[in-house]
């Protein structure tokens, strides 16, 4: 079973070249079904593997499919093939049966839409490319992987491009990423110049044999490729990327902005960690980084007005607890919130698409209000999501995995309790950001109408998803819920074993405290009219600086685009674009005058040839 | 024998001869004539340069000149007799659509 | 035999010089065939028999009567001939005579240049064609390919218009 590895990327390619092929001609309901049912086998191959892995885990706890060689050079060579440990094995999980879930519910949100085969294309495009990141075994093929679901996040945020403001997301999205990636291709060639392979597992291990731990080289090749996963995974200082990209449509920010694509950097690092374990420093760095990550978005939730913006800044707030799990060295615990985290947000964002297709397509939560008897569904699967991305103790798969983090956290050295304390903070942001959107669009009156039906394709995914954002925390639990690891225990043959460092009483219930603290804050604020007050009163200029996301946007505009623009307007006039301009108009007089000759009279003509002839035997005979 | 310098003088000659009708004359019939007076004298050199060998291979040659001068000639008149049509005097410079209209 | 060739290559070079000049396209046809004729003459005592005969009958004999039956189709009146007259003024002659004269000059040099002699021998007709259906057989097909060529061609272009 295993030996069909290949097929788990390839179905979905297959599913996409269809599409793009004959897609038009095949009209909705097939296109469709060729889309999910692409993915939809990829997931059941990719349960069954897992399901033989759990029987029989392959030796070393690893599966490699070397399919063919792709550059071969003297001393450098680079194979494509996929490589199956159980981070990936993981990864593949996710990817698949979210994608699948999520690609049945956009059959019918898409329904009716222009470019609906194109739209599947690209999905299809997408988990593929996507499924490629994660099973390479070689950081260049993971770099094919890594830009192509760039490219599709580019496709597919601008899918509706008869709009500007789209194109202009898209672009603006596609440049930052780009940005990163810079970073990360130079990374990539400085490990293959320095370790001569790019072969991961090779690499690693070239690395913890050639570098010491703590010099310069492993900490300058470690911090390019962070860079690489920070734009990738929207982290500051390269995260203006992911609130605009919401203008995609709803199914792509949740499987590309939230599930999948924005956590590779994730799983870059995980991927790579030996090589961050040789540079302590930049472990520190993640640390930071993603603290302030996580708190710039947690207060730019608190203001959005618009539902997709809010999950697009709890996305980035999720993925900074992930890098602070990174920054501490705790894989397991970063990886255990990416998936749950891939369960919720998917679910929230699927579910805030659900709400859009009744309420023709409005996103902005002072208009909504009164959903929770109108649509129920809606009600409870965003509630269960909520309570999942808040936190809320022992029901929510989000309190496991955030547990898991801050005890890592507050466990680590110093500065441990400054991250540990941050990230509380975060915790309860988060509560009151997500639970001041379920008060605003589920209680009170009923503000829009209410329109249509949800058919099957949308409550299955949203029915699984919400059970699974219940369950799924309890693979992995603290001491005092039972002690579970089956989670850290199946991981730990990639990422060494997790253990649950002891740390005094009041880190988890601290931890337990400052969600539900939040969602007190948040009702009451919701009670006493502060949150409605907010959307007609002027806002201040705290609300605008953090709605904007503490002013990064303006700020890069500043230092970055205005004199890169002043830039590219002064090179208009570039002297050394005159000299060719005068190439040009040289061959343009030129042409003209020999345009000239041509009267279009045989006699003329040949007596042209002749007198070529005759000057060519000239030269021939006489120089 | 005849040196082969005469017999090639000879060529030569017919060869601007015919060069000459080709760029002074202005009806087609002269045009086309001319140039049959060209293959003709390049047919000759090679008759001269078979001679000069000893060689069958000239006068090959020749046979496949006379092949191609049948061909051209073939379709030249036809087109001279569909452009009658049109141009009644048969004048070259007048069937000048393909030049360069500013 | 040099008088002869002599005799002939005058002939033929007044026949020609009088055939590019001629205002009648009937008589100046007339006088390329007599030229035709006096190159067969040239190539016989140049020991290509063959070739004189092929000259003779397939050149002078066939494709000049052909060309013949079209200009005479053409029916080319006496306004045509006074026409003709009409463009060949003395200055429709200066470029081409400059450009002629170039060319000779040079190609006068490179004759002269070389000052080997000729092999003295009559190549035969059952030389010729055994050499031409044995070595130069694709040749042959070549020429009946452009043959055939032609024969489409004028079939198309000769066909009523619709």
């Amino acid at each position: 079973m295993i030996s069909y590895l290949w097929l788990i990327p390839a179905l979905p390619l297959l599913g996409s070249v269809i599409l793009g092929m004959f897609g038009p001609s095949m009209g909705p309901r097939l296109s469709g079904a060729v889309g999910t049912l692409s993915v939809g086998l990829a997931a059941v191959l990719a349960m069954a593997i897992a399901l033989q892995w759990l029987g029989h885990p392959p030796a070393h706890s690893m599966y490699q499919q070397t399919l063919w060689s792709w550059i071969n050079l003297p001393g450098f060579s680079i194979n494509v093939g996929l490589y199956l440990d159980p981070v990936s094995l993981l990864m593949v999980l996710v990817i698949t049966i979210v994608g699948c879930l999520i690609h049945l519910f956009s059959t019918e949100y898409m329904e009716g839409e222009d470019g609906y085969s194109r739209f599947f294309a690209y999905l299809n495009l997408f988990v593929s490319a996507m499924l490629l990141l994660v099973l390479a075994d070689d950081l260049a093929l993971l770099f094919v992987g890594w830009e192509g679901v760039g490219v599709c996040s580019y496709l597919l945020v601008g899918f509706w491009f008869s709009e500007s403001a789209n194109g202009y997301a898209a672009r603006k999205s596609f440049v930052v990423t780009r940005v990163a990636d810079i970073f990360m291709l130079a990374g990539l060639l400085l490990l293959a110049t320095q370790l001569g392979t790019l072969n991961i597992q090779n690499m690693l291990a070239g690395a913890v044999a050639t570098w010491p731990s703590g010099s310069l080289m492993p900490a300058v090749a470690a911090s390019l490729l962070l860079m690489g996963g920070l734009g990738k995974s929207a982290q500051v200082p390269l995260q203006t990327w992911l609130p605009d990209a919401m203008a995609g449509p709803t199914p792509v920010s949740a499987l590309i902005h939230a599930a999948t694509m924005v956590t590779a950097g994730v799983y870059l690092v995980v991927r790579t960690h030996a090589l961050f374990l040789l540079a302590p420093s930049v472990l520190d760095a993640i640390a930071i980084g993603a603290v302030i990550t996580l708190l710039v978005a947690a207060f730019a939730g608190l203001v959005q007005s618009d539902i997709k913006r809010v999950l697009a800044y709890s996305t980035m707030s999720q993925i900074g607890y992930m890098f602070l799990a990174l920054g501490v060295g705790a894989w397991p615990a970063a990886m255990f919130h990416f998936m749950t985290h891939a369960v919720f947000k998917a679910l929230l964002f699927l579910t805030a698409g659900a709400i859009a297709m009744r309420l023709d397509h409005e996103q902005n939560i002072f208009a909504m209000g009164g959903l929770r008897t109108k649509l129920p569904l809606a009600f409870w699967a965003f509630l269960i999501g909520s309570a999942s991305l808040a936190a809320l103790p022992v029901i929510s798969a989000g309190f496991f995995s955030k547990e898991m983090i801050l005890g890592a956290v507050a466990a680590a050295p110093m500065p441990g309790m400054v991250l540990w304390g941050a990230g509380i903070l975060g915790a309860m942001l988060t509560a009151i950001y997500i639970f001041r959107v379920v008060f605003m669009v589920f209680l009170g009156p009923v503000n829009t109408e209410i329109s249509g039906s949800y058919g099957l394709r949308v409550a299955i995914p949203l029915v699984t998803l919400s059970a699974g954002a219940l369950v799924v925390g309890w693979l992995e639990t603290p001491e005092t819920l039972g002690g579970q690891t089956i989670f850290s225990q199946f991981l730990s043959p990639a990422v060494g074993v997790f253990r649950h460092l002891p740390v005094s009483a009041m880190i988890p219930l601290t931890g337990i405290a400052a969600p539900l603290l939040g969602v007190a804050i948040a009702y009451t604020l919701y009670r006493n009219g502060t949150w409605a007050r907010a959307a007609t009163t002027e806002p201040s200029r705290l609300t605008l600086f953090l709605k904007s996301g503490s002013g990064f946007d303006t700020l890069y505009d500043a230092v970055i685009v205005a004199p890169y623009m002043g830039l590219v307007q002064l090179l208009r006039r570039d002297p050394v674009d005159q000299m060719f301009m005068l190439l040009r108009d040289l061959a343009v007089a030129l042409h003209r005058q020999l345009r000239a000759t041509q009267i279009g009279q045989i006699r003329r003509y040949a007596s042209w040839m002749m007198a070529g002839s005759v000057a060519t035997i000239a030269i021939l005979l006489f120089a | 024998m005849i040196a082969w310098q005469m017999s090639a003088g000879l060529a030569l000659a017919l060869f601007m001869l015919g060069l000459l009708g080709l760029l002074a004359r202005r009806s087609l019939v002269f045009v086309m004539m001319s140039i049959e007076i060209m293959l003709n004298a390049a047919g000759l050199l090679f008759i001269t340069a078979g001679m000069r060998w000893g060689n069958p291979d000239g006068q090959i040659m020749l046979i496949l000149v006379l092949n191609l001068a049948g061909a051209e000639l073939a379709l030249g008149l036809i087109l001279i007799l569909r452009l009658r049509n049109r141009i009644t005097n048969l004048d070259g410079d007048s069937v000048n659509l393909l030049r360069d209209v500013p | 035999m040099i008088i002869v060739f002599y005799a002939a290559a005058g002939l033929t070079l007044l026949t020609t010089a009088a055939a590019i000049t001629r205002a009648n396209p009937v008589h100046a046809l007339l006088f390329f065939v007599l030229s035709l004729i006096g190159m067969g003459v040239i190539f016989f005592t140049m020991g290509a028999p063959f070739a004189a005969a092929l000259e003779i009958i397939v050149y002078a004999g066939a494709i000049m009567v052909l060309f013949l039956f079209v200009v005479m189709m053409l029916s080319l009146d006496i306004a045509a001939k006074r026409r003709e007259t009409g463009w060949m003024i003395h200055s429709v002659w200066i470029v081409p005579l400059v450009l002629v004269a170039g060319l000779g000059i040079e190609l006068v040099r490179v004759f002269l240049g070389s000052s080997a002699t000729g092999v003295e021998r009559i190549v035969s007709p059952q030389e010729v064609g055994l050499r031409l259906f044995t070595t130069d057989l694709s040749a042959v097909e070549l020429a009946s390919i452009l043959l055939l060529t032609g024969l489409i061609g004028a079939f198309h272009l000769g066909r009523k218009d619709r």
